[in-house]
């Protein structure tokens, strides 16, 4: 047992040692957008944000999850749990490695309890580094380990999805954990939980298609993609082009699929607006 | 298990040809008295997922599954057995239905996955098969799904979160169509071949990970080819199946479906 607690502990530090070395050797941003070159430093104070043209870049995990919970306030779960290649995929094992080293994280989500404003609230934010944010068993376990912890605390939960979709490398494993996540969810609503599912870019395939799909409340950052099929695919299909803006974050608030198109300078406040209005002692009633 | 010496790839073949059982054959060999239930209530008809009631062993049952045709007429009005978010809602319309009236309900799954259409994304494709997943999961009645054929993404489990799952022989289920996954990994839609390999998409590999529930055999040249005595091991299945899960009380019910999905977690790795 306690054999077992030292190998977990020395997984932990490693990659804590891992985060703390890429935090240090920060580089210019350029924006994919525009194609202007900012300060590291200004970039993370302004969430990632282009300052010339508003354009929303990856907000890693870690980086997103400090930006939104009280300092020091944060207990993340389930920090080196990591595949066992269910399928035999060739080289996959070498990948996850590859992406650890870049990441700092053993697999493409990290989940956690925190607060935010004051506010406890069960968190879990997909990376599009690792992997493009994909859905392998670790995803399903780890997501549904946390969707649990909420239902069992009766806190709200929060999942931050940017993600491709399931992870070809796991086969049909992978497409269980839709299944599997999505029970999870609907377990969690009955119990009068509160999830907010908040869309980056990109959220699409298995991903939209299970438990970012079935928030009580939808937030997309804007001009993030979201869909089910990927553009590529669609396009091959009908042989035609898509039109501009075609599945932007924009173009499903119009259609009716979120409720909110949300700028990161007010993600923070939003959340922390609706999850105060959640609070169960404002319930009317029982 | 009599077909063992077809590759991967040579299942795909198999279960794509035109002389390959589609649902109604299924139906017409199974039910009696099929009444066709048609529409989502919201927006229209989705001919591409069939559902509807009908007597099995006297017995009244709700069946959905993908609809593919014989002709290319007909595959043209079934729109090639993939669904747009209309023939999800109309399936989860049908099994909520199902609920009411207290009857199992047997799906069969037979897709190359949910239709990548502008429509079908303008109409929240994704939405509706996560609200399947999500409300599959509670369906207090029994639920039975069959791969008759091909099985692909999410466009299959959608209507395939079951109390037991069945594959045919040579059906094949798999994350995405063997085609999308190579040009996902490879960047080469003509890797079919080592994409079927890799994938693990055979009833045989799904079955020794735990995935599926059962194999159902048929014979040496694939059902198509099996006359009556195929469809026969697909009867004395769904009598059992049925027989064993109506027995259980509807919360054991939903309790062990959370259970079997809860616990799929790839830990379990066979040598």
């Amino acid at each position: 047992m306690s054999n077992l607690f030292l190998l977990k502990r020395k997984k932990f530090d490693s990659l804590q040692k891992l985060r703390n070395r890429i935090e240090e050797m920060p580089e210019d941003v350029k924006c994919p957008k525009c194609g202007a070159c900012h300060r590291p430093d200004i970039m993370r104070e302004n969430l990632y944000v282009c300052q010339e043209c508003g354009h929303h870049l990856y907000l890693y995990a870690l980086n997103r999850i400090k930006s939104l919970v009280d300092e020091g306030t944060f207990r993340e779960k389930n920090i080196s749990m990591k595949t066992k290649n269910p399928i035999d995929f060739p080289e996959y094992d070498k990948k996850i490695i590859m992406n650890t080293k870049k990441t700092g994280l053993s697999d493409s989500l990290v989940t956690g309890e925190g607060k935010i404003d004051g506010e406890k609230v069960m968190l879990a934010v997909l990376d599009g580094r690792f992997l493009m944010g994909s859905m392998g068993t670790v995803v399903g376990e780890k997501l549904t380990l946390a969707i649990e912890y909420a239902t069992h605390k009766k806190i709200p939960l929060i999942i931050f999805s940017a993600s491709g979709g399931a992870r070809m490398q796991e086969g049909m494993f992978s497409l269980m954990q839709m299944a599997k996540t999505s029970a999870a969810i609907a377990r969690f609503a009955d119990t009068g939980g509160l999830y907010i599912s908040y869309l980056t870019n990109p959220t699409t395939g298995g991903v939209s298609a299970s438990f970012a799909g079935l928030g009580d409340i939808t937030i997309a950052e804007p001009e993030a993609l979201i869909g089910f099929a990927g553009p590529r695919v669609i396009e091959q299909t009908i042989g035609q082009k898509l039109p501009e803006g075609f599945q932007s974050a924009e173009f499903l608030e119009e259609h009716g699929f979120v409720d909110m198109v949300v700028h990161r300078k007010d993600m923070r406040n939003t959340l922390s607006l609706l999850l105060k209005m959640h609070r169960r002692e404002l319930h009317y009633g029982k | 298990m009599g077909n063992s010496v077809l590759t991967p790839y040579e299942k795909v073949q198999l279960v794509r040809d035109s002389k390959r059982p589609v649902i109604t054959d299924y139906i017409d060999a199974l039910f009696t008295d099929f009444v066709e239930m048609k529409g989502d209530r919201l927006r229209k008809e989705d001919a591409s997922i069939l559902g509807g009631i009908a007597y099995f062993h006297r017995k009244p049952v709700t069946i959905i599954g993908h609809r593919k045709g014989r002709s290319l007429e007909d595959n043209m009005k079934y729109n090639f057995g993939m669904p747009g978010p209309e023939g999800y809602r109309k399936a989860m319309r049908l099994m909520k239905q199902a609920e009411k009236f207290r009857r199992p309900i047997i799906t069969f799954i037979d897709t190359p996955g949910a239709f990548p259409g502008i429509e079908a994304e303008t109409n929240g494709q994704s939405i509706a098969i996560a609200e399947n997943l999500a409300k599959m999961s509670q369906i207090s009645v029994p639920i039975i799904s069959i791969i008759t054929g091909e099985g692909s993404s999410g466009g299959a489990l959608a209507i395939g979160v079951a109390d037991r799952v069945w594959m045919l022989e040579n059906a094949v289920y798999s994350i995405l169509s063997p085609e999308g996954f190579a040009a996902i990994m490879w960047k080469d839609s003509t890797k079919v071949r080592e994409a079927c390999e890799t994938m693990k998409m055979t009833a045989e590999e799904l079955y020794a990970y735990g995935l599926i529930d059962g194999i159902i055999p048929e014979g040496k040249k694939g059902i198509q080819n099996a006359g009556v005595r195929g469809f026969s091991a697909i009867n004395k299945m769904l009598v059992s199946e049925i027989n064993k899960l109506t027995k259980l009380r509807s919360s054991a019910l939903v309790e062990q479906r959370y259970q079997k999905y809860r616990n799929i977690d790839g830990k379990y790795c066979p040598s």
